[in-house]
């Protein structure tokens, strides 16, 4: 099924977690914080939360900035 | 006798802020950070790359001495500003936040409005709102009113280095406002933040002028000093402008008269 990671569509299986997904990605959970839908995922839930075809995944992380 | 910052109860040594935008390495941001002396120190929330490797801003940051100060910049409007804030208090555990909201793209001054409005949604929240703003003394009385913890008024526009062209009106601020005044963007020297804390504001947040300058670690150290000097020179308190001279030798006993 389809889903959506920072503006790039992006093939999963069906039943995979969020945790399956950053995984797969390769991203570690420190400094960064993830939205599904517009919402915020807490990092305790990443293993609980199954996506969903269409999904809209914002992956963000801290950048220099002023 | 200690001369702390406090902002929101937690108190700070340094009254310099940094930022960790626009340098050319993260070595140099690395010791710059380090020779400024800052405890607060701010940085932006993006997208992760997916793919690339990057190396993490966060592996360069002594977070056992430093405070995070994630900013909103970017957001152009309260939806925008107050999604940001709640993904950085996600990621960085922290609830403090540097609110940016932008109201023009080229002078990239702040919109009041929008900001009064996410400020008061943000500390409702529980978030500790440190929001940028204009030099408009009644902006910053109306940003406390709704539970900002410090304000953070323009010298110039961002990155200008312009200094403080109307450090009138930021004083009119500092003596109007009970929270800390921190003058974020514009100072392009170090005579620029030594005016700034002269008339009294509590701390400068200085990016631009630091990371840019030809020697960022060098500029880091002057910007130090540059802030401790001006406080302590307001603390003193300053003499009085005067029109004409007053001589400082003895007028008495002049030889040959």
């Amino acid at each position: 099924m389809q889903i959506t990671v920072n503006g790039e569509k992006r093939e999963v299986r069906p039943g995979t977690t969020v945790a399956g997904l950053l995984k797969e990605l390769g991203i570690d959970y420190r400094y960064m914080a993830l939205e599904r839908n517009r919402i915020i995922v807490p990092k305790q839930e990443y293993e609980k939360v199954v996506l969903q075809e269409g999904d809209e995944i914002e992956v963000v992380r801290f950048v220099g900035g002023g | 006798m200690a001369d702390k910052l406090v902002i929101a109860g937690r108190e700070f040594n340094s009254r310099l802020m940094v930022g960790t935008g626009k340098y050319s390495s993260m070595e140099i941001m690395q010791k710059a950070i380090e020779a400024s002396g800052a405890e607060i120190v701010t940085v932006a929330v993006r997208r992760l790359n997916l793919g690339s490797r990057e190396p993490s801003l966060l592996d360069y940051l002594d977070l056992k001495k430093i405070t995070l100060l994630p900013n909103t910049a970017g957001a152009y409007t309260v939806d925008e500003a107050v999604r940001l804030a709640r993904l950085a208090r996600e990621a960085g555990l922290s609830d403090m936040i540097k609110l940016e909201v932008i109201g023009d793209e080229e002078t990239l001054l702040p919109d009041p409005v929008a900001t009064i409005e996410a400020t008061r949604i943000l500390v409702q929240e529980g978030f500790i709102v440190l929001p940028y703003t204009t030099q408009d003394p009644v902006v910053a009385r109306r940003l406390v009113e709704v539970g900002a913890a410090t304000v953070m008024p323009l010298g110039s526009p961002i990155g200008s280095g312009q200094g403080l062209p109307n450090f009138e009106h930021i004083k009119l601020i500092i003596d109007r406002v009970n929270v800390p005044v921190i003058v974020d963007a514009g100072i392009g020297a170090p005579s620029d933040a030594a005016l700034a804390m002269e008339i009294g504001a509590d701390a400068c947040l200085i990016n631009t002028a630091i990371a840019q300058a030809k020697d960022p670690v060098l500029m880091a150290e002057a910007m130090k000093l540059a802030v401790e000097a001006g406080r302590k020179g307001f603390l003193a308190g300053r003499i009085p402008k005067k029109t004409y001279a007053t001589p400082s030798s003895p007028t008495e006993g002049m030889i040959g008269r």
